[in-house]
């Protein structure tokens, strides 16, 4: 199942990387989208609403409360995780701490990192666990909130399956998927955060976003 | 009588030369096969260069502590681990999960870890992990 998602992933990808050939350097926009009919100056103008991230609130390994405020003007990186997970989480983080190291001084850049098992982990545990990953400061959260509303986010809004499932191993089933948002928060990109080739190329995406002026991010 | 301890040193000759190439086949096999076993069951805690993440999971590559804890290996393995480890001088305090791998795999996996990332001890035989794993605590 997963490798046909990843198939899928794969033809997606590709169309549209075509549908961008003209302008190589332009990520693709992901989710659904309108179009609105506005009246500008009297003239009807057709304009394309994009999906995004809606507000959100959480809490991260300080006990600070994490709003949609908080990434305001921000690109970032957004994974769902949790401390105990014996299967891909600890490739994800060695590959997530790569960016992190990459990032980690870059004033408009963050990753947050969902725990989609709240109630083991609360924030002394995600402060620990970060600790012991090595992550300091506020490039690097880790999220802590209600089981439903993580949930939600991720399947409704990232888009990616986070269920539970007691049959897998460590009691969840998710897919280690790195989602990249820029300062719309809007989704441009998807990685398979346990390989290290989808990473690299995570890596120069951020770097290409973080290029992108003003003007093109208004269209 | 020249003949014959000719013929006798040649038999031992053989007998040495096809001995020693026995258990180079036999390293080979359990070293392979450990690889794969590695791939698939450990390689996402500890590492494609068995090194470890951070302070979270140790590195596999202090081989000091895996030569003084040979007998404790297959132990570790099987039924998880729970105690503070001092790997290269830091310590780890987190728990790895036990497995459901048979003595012949703890060994092919045990000989692939203990002679890989700078470690070289040599095979450890599905009978040594058997008579280990008696002296589990
Ligand atoms: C879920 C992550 C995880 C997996 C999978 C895992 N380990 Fe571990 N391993 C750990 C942790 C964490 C420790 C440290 C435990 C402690 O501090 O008590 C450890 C400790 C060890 C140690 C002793 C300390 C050292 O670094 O030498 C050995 C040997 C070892 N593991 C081998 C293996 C082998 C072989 C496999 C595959 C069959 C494996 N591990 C799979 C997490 C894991």
């Amino acid at each position: 199942m997963r490798k046909l998602a990843g198939l899928l992933f794969i033809v997606l990808f590709y169309s549209a990387c075509k549908f961008n050939d003209g302008n190589k350097t332009t990520l693709p926009i992901y989710g659904n989208r309108d179009a609105v009919t506005k009246t500008v100056d009297g003239k009807t103008v057709v304009d394309t609403v994009y999906q995004t991230i809606p507000p959100f609130n959480f809490i991260n390994q300080y006990g600070d409360s994490i709003t949609e405020k908080s990434v305001k003007g921000d690109i970032y990186v957004a994974d769902f995780f949790f401390t105990t997970c014996p299967s891909i989480c600890p490739v994800m983080h060695r590959n997530m701490l790569k960016i992190y190291n990459d990032f980690k001084n870059v004033s408009d850049f963050k990753i947050l990192s969902h725990t989609i098992d709240p109630k083991h982990d609360s924030v002394e545990v995600l402060k620990k666990y970060a600790d012991k990953l090595g992550v300091s400061g506020n490039t690097w959260w880790f999220l802590q909130g209600k089981k439903a509303e993580t949930y939600q986010l991720g399947e409704k809004n990232y888009l990616i399956a986070v269920k539970q499932d007691d049959g897998a191993a460590g009691g969840y089933v998710h897919q280690g998927w790195f989602v990249l948002v820029d300062k719309q928060r809007r989704i441009r990109g998807y990685y398979d955060g346990t390989d290290e080739k989808q990473v690299d190329k995570l890596i120069a995406d951020i770097k290409t976003l973080r290029t992108e002026t003003d003007e093109q991010i208004a269209q | 009588m020249k003949l014959k301890i000719i013929t006798l040193s040649l038999i031992l000759l053989t007998m040495i030369v096809s001995c020693q190439s026995q258990d180079q086949l036999e390293f080979k096999r359990y070293y392979t096969s450990g690889s794969l076993i590695y791939q698939q069951r450990c390689q996402n805690c500890h590492g494609k260069n068995g090194e470890g993440l951070s302070a979270l999971i140790p590195p596999l590559t202090d081989s000091v502590f895996l030569a003084a804890n040979k007998q404790k290996l297959a132990c570790f393995v099987k039924y998880g681990l729970n105690t503070e480890v001092v790997i290269n001088g830091k310590k780890f305090e987190d728990q790895m999960p036990a497995t459901d791998l048979t003595p012949v795999e703890l060994a092919e996996v045990l000989t692939y870890v203990t002679n890989s990332f700078g470690n070289k001890m040599g095979t450890i035989s599905a009978e040594q992990v058997n008579a280990h794993l008696q002296q589990c605590r």
